[in-house]
């Protein structure tokens, strides 16, 4: 492709990277925080205790203010994918549109209903309604992730459908091989469980900042206690879902795992890198630090003699292993393509016979067809030192978080929490370090995958709308700037917001 | 079912969707009247919270009617979206800073500073009826963009549609008949929100101004909205060959359209009536009836114009560069398993449209009202 269109496609992916990691920012927290609200809720319910009135008010607050911008910065990913990836939208959307148009029609609802109903049903519905629709509110957020989530997984692991070479997209045959896939699974659980995480997070540290100012005691103590246990489980969970996605990814995605653990020789008994520096780019013998001998065979394969593919083998091909080089698919790639454009033209012309032939020929290296639009072999490489650290971050934070709420859970229990100004600095601060793990993931898992839109089957560079680099230009900074001004107003707003504390109705919580 | 039947069904689900927008952008309407109904900030207060508590589900319906179209019509999709590229972006963007803005506006703290966010809420008001109309006025009028499936075999150019003005959308608000439509959104979404006011606030002045102020704006609804029907029914339309599937132009082909489906024109009727019908229960009665008949006559009109754009063999969305690349709902809809797989879940809509019912008359069984607004620690 032309130099122009290179920089039509970084622009659209920088957009598109933009406003995701954005909206991330935001659902984690509406996904964890809307739990949170519902516990509360019910706790005031069953006691009608004034004091989870106010604990459930207080933190119903800070949902809300979150949830209007997470709200704000969905609404242009939705669209985005038409705006910017044009191609994209109609050679797949006859499978990705659907999950979106079930999250509109059975989530979103769900979710702005009830939300009218939680923040205004204070004394105007009954109190079970009102308890009730506090958790129609967090399940609503979390049947939106699913489906989203869903179509993620379908872009990683695209099963479920057929390439129908007369309208000249894939479609659908299997809806629930779709929705099911094990890919889809894992995500989903591994995704909303961090997201649980975030809140529990986000409890704790507000709280931390009241003991440590001496204020709200009470209100305090329930909280993080309430919060511990909820990120305890959770963080737990993401481990073993963690765990699971990485082996997922080593069967569907071989060359992203070799990115996240910076393999580049295939070997047998392969050693996890658990912590350390890539030095080179193109040798596993420059890596410095500590090694897991056989660890990465197992978590990949369940099995320490299993041979793990590294960059190299995937690029060069491997015959002992029956890897495929680069160049071999991208060949079988343009035979499939070619093949396509010449059904297309027999059948016009009404030649049956060299129809069929060709659309057996385009069968037959369908499973490279993507690979026909590269040049290069190492146009298939993702960027490797980013996915690497991103991901280790990512997995010694979740490591770290485990420790830190069984820590605080102990705390909480034998009351020493109070004292411990040491803790309550580092919890105030946690919050932050969940961010970075939340945001850290997206980049393995998107970074990763470059440079697939939909793995083998459709390169980023084939997704693009067909539109000037300064229109893309433009749209990038006017969502930069925009996002930026109201990410600061919301923080201003919410840091405000906790100062004033849980006052109203009972300052002596 | 038939995937003829299939898509026709799907066409009705979108423009249903669409229908219920037009409808709930009383919201829209209601934010740039916020001014000019108010003496206080008490009243201001009032409008705001009034609308407040409906705005997500305006939104929440704007998302889902992008997903069911991307669903059901990819092509479309991809086509509009990625080619009018403006017109969505500028629809959009006015989307983004309203969502902050109730939350935000009175908060401390804000940054921004109420004006702003009040900015906002009148600029959202003002864009998102103006584009939506004149994008949805190409249905009528055309675009140039040229749409070529096979071109992802061009392993050096695979783009599939084109766009071929420079304006990427922007031309379709030049377009007189664009125009007079997103004009006329504009009034009705002002109409629909003082009936709105009518019907929800409890406070005399708001009322009483409401009213007043209706038989203006109802008369600017109605110029735009006659001088958008009489051209497109008098002009030439996107027919479609039911053997050969070519387009070709043919006159008064919405009129053709609207003669050859009775039912069409019997919503359509029953719909006019019913705004109208409506605005005199408002204006003249001040009556808190007057939302019920001008909405439901709002959802049956703009069903009924979706209708004449895509029903009867014509092509909703029609090119002007190149007549055969025109969208149809047969040739840019989703496939026959992905149809009936939506349809299933569309089973489920009744449900949501129960809940979303009970849950509006749970919370609007007493008016908003000024003791009303003291006592909420949850206001706006
Ligand atoms: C607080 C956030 C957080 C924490 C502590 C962890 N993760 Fe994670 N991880 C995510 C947040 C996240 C995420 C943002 O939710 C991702 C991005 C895409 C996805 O599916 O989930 C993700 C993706 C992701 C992937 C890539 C999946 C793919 O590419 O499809 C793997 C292999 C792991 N994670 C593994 C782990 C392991 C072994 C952890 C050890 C404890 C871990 N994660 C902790
Ligand atoms: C679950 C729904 C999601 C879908 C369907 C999705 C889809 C996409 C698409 C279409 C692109 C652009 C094409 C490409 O570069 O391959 C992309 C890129 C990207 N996305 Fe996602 N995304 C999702 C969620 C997220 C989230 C929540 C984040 C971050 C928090 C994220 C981070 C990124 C990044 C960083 C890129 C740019 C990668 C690059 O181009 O180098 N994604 N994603
Ligand atoms: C690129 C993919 C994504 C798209 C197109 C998208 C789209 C949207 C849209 C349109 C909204 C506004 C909905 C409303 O009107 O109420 C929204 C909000 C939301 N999205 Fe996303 N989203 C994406 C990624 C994700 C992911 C990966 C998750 C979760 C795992 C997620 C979870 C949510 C939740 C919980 C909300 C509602 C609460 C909030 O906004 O904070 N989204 N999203």
């Amino acid at each position: 492709m032309e130099h122009f269109d290179l920089a039509l496609v970084d622009w659209s992916r920088a957009q598109f990277a933009l406003t995701a990691l954005y909206h991330w920012i935001f659902v984690p927290l509406t996904l964890g925080l809307s739990f949170i609200v519902a516990f509360m809720h019910t706790f005031y319910y069953k006691t009608r205790d004034e004091k989870w009135k106010v604990m459930t008010k207080f933190w119903m607050k800070l949902f809300g203010i979150n949830f209007a911008i997470g709200v704000a910065t969905g609404i242009i990913l939705e669209f985005e994918f038409g705006l910017n990836w044009s191609n994209y939208s109609w050679i797949v959307g006859d499978i990705f549109g659907a999950p979106l148009a079930i999250e509109g029609i059975l989530a979103f609802f769900l979710e702005s209903t009830f939300i009218a109903v939680m923040f205004f049903g204070w004394g105007r519905v009954s109190k079970k309604f009102h308890m009730l629709s506090s958790w129609f509110v967090a399940f609503g957020s979390n049947l939106s992730a699913l489906w989203i989530l869903i179509a993620n997984a379908w872009m990683q692991n695209p099963v479920g459908t057929k390439f129908n070479p007369d309208t000249a997209r894939n479609e659908m045959v299997n809806f629930f091989d779709v929705a099911l896939s094990q890919t889809a699974v894992f995500k989903f659980l591994h995704t909303i469980s961090q997201a649980y995480i975030i809140g529990a997070l986000f409890v704790i540290s507000v709280s931390a900042w009241f003991l440590l100012k001496n204020r709200h005691l009470l209100f305090a103590k329930r909280s993080i206690l309430i919060a511990a246990v909820f990120g305890l489980i959770a963080s737990i969970f993401v481990a073993f879902t963690g765990d699971s996605s990485a082996y997922d990814v080593a069967h569907k995605q071989p060359m992203k795992l070799a990115a996240m653990e910076g393999l580049y020789d295939g070997e047998k008994n392969a050693d996890l890198y658990a912590l350390g520096f890539l030095n080179d780019r193109t040798d596993n013998l420059n890596f410095k630090g500590i090694r897991l001998p056989s660890m990465l065979s197992i978590m990949a394969f369940r099995d320490a003699d299993a041979f793990v593919p590294g960059v190299n083998d995937l690029v060069n091909g491997n015959e002992e292993q029956g890897i495929l080089s680069a160049e071999t698919r991208m060949e079988k790639g343009r035979i499939a393509i070619q093949a396509l454009a010449d059904y297309k033209t027999a059948k016009k012309d009404g030649n049956t016979e060299l129809a069929n032939s060709n659309l057996k020929l385009f069968e037959k290296n369908y499973p490279h067809f993507g690979y026909g639009y590269f040049k290069n072999n190492e146009d298939i490489v993702p960027n490797v030192p980013l996915t690497f650290y991103s991901f280790h971050i990512m997995v010694a934070l979740g490591l770290f978080f485990i420790a830190f709420f069984a820590c605080l859970l102990y705390a909480s229990i034998k009351d020493k929490l109070v004292k411990n100004k040491f803790v309550l600095r580092i919890s105030v601060w946690s919050i932050l370090l969940g961010y970075i793990a939340t945001e850290l993931g997206w980049i393995v898992a998107e970074v990763g995958r470059q440079p697939w839109t939909i793995q083998d089957l459709l390169p980023v560079g084939v997704s693009t709308s067909h539109l000037s680099v300064g229109s893309v230009q433009t749209t990038f900074f006017m969502f930069f700037a925009l996002f930026t001004v109201l990410l600061i107003a919301e923080i201003k707003i919410l840091m405000a917001q906790i100062k004033k504390g849980p006052e109203e109705g009972g300052s002596h919580v | 079912m038939s995937y003829e039947t299939l898509q026709a069904y799907w066409w009705i689900i979108v423009s249903l969707l669409a229908a219920l927008f037009v409808f709930l952008m009383f919201v829209q309407g209601g934010q740039t009247l916020l001014k000019q109904l108010s003496k206080t900030d008490m009243e201001r207060s009032l409008l705001v919270n009034s609308i407040g508590r409906k705005w997500d589900l305006t939104f929440t319906t704007l998302v889902t009617f992008g997903g069911a179209f991307f669903a059901s019509f990819p092509l479309f999709y991809s086509t509009s979206f990625g080619g009018a590229y403006w017109v969505w972006t500028l629809i959009l963007f006015s989307f983004i800073i309203q969502a902050v803005s109730y939350e935000y506006r009175t908060k401390a703290s804000n940054f921004l500073g109420r004006k702003t966010y009040d900015t906002f809420l009148f600029i959202n008001g003002v864009l998102a009826p103006v584009l939506v109309g004149a994008a949805v006025g190409t249905f009528f009028t055309g675009s140039a963009f040229s749409v070529d499936r096979m071109n992802i075999t061009n392993i050096a150019d695979p783009v599939i549609s084109r766009w071929e003005t420079a304006t990427h959308g922007l031309e379709a608000a030049l377009n007189i008949t664009n125009l007079s439509l997103g004009l006329a959104l504009l009034f009705l979404s002002r109409v629909l929100a003082m009936l709105y006011f009518i019907n929800n606030i409890d406070n005399e002045n708001i009322i009483k101004r409401s009213a007043k102020k209706l038989k203006l704006c109802s008369s600017a609804f109605l110029v735009f909205f006659l001088l958008f029907v009489g051209l497109i029914l008098t002009k030439e339309g996107f027919a479609v060959d039911p053997d050969t599937k070519l387009v070709f132009m043919e006159k008064f082909k919405y009129l053709h359209n609207l003669i050859e489906m009775p039912i069409v024109l019997v919503l359509f009727l029953i719909g006019v009536v019913g705004v109208l019908y409506g605005i005199f229960l408002g204006a003249f009665k001040t009556s808190p009836k007057g939302i019920w008949f001008a909405g439901t006559g709002t959802v049956l009109t703009v069903l009924a114009v979706l209708m004449l754009a895509g029903f009867n063999n014509t092509a909703f969305y029609p090119s002007t560069f190149d007549l055969q690349s025109s969208l149809t709902i047969e040739n840019a809809s989703s496939s026959k398993y992905t149809l009936t797989a939506m349809s299933w879940v569309s089973l489920l809509v009744p449900v949501v449209i129960a809940y979303i019912w009970y849950a509006w008359k749970s919370l609007s069984k007493n008016k908003v009202s000024e003791a009303d607004i003291e006592n909420d620690s949850m206001k706006y």
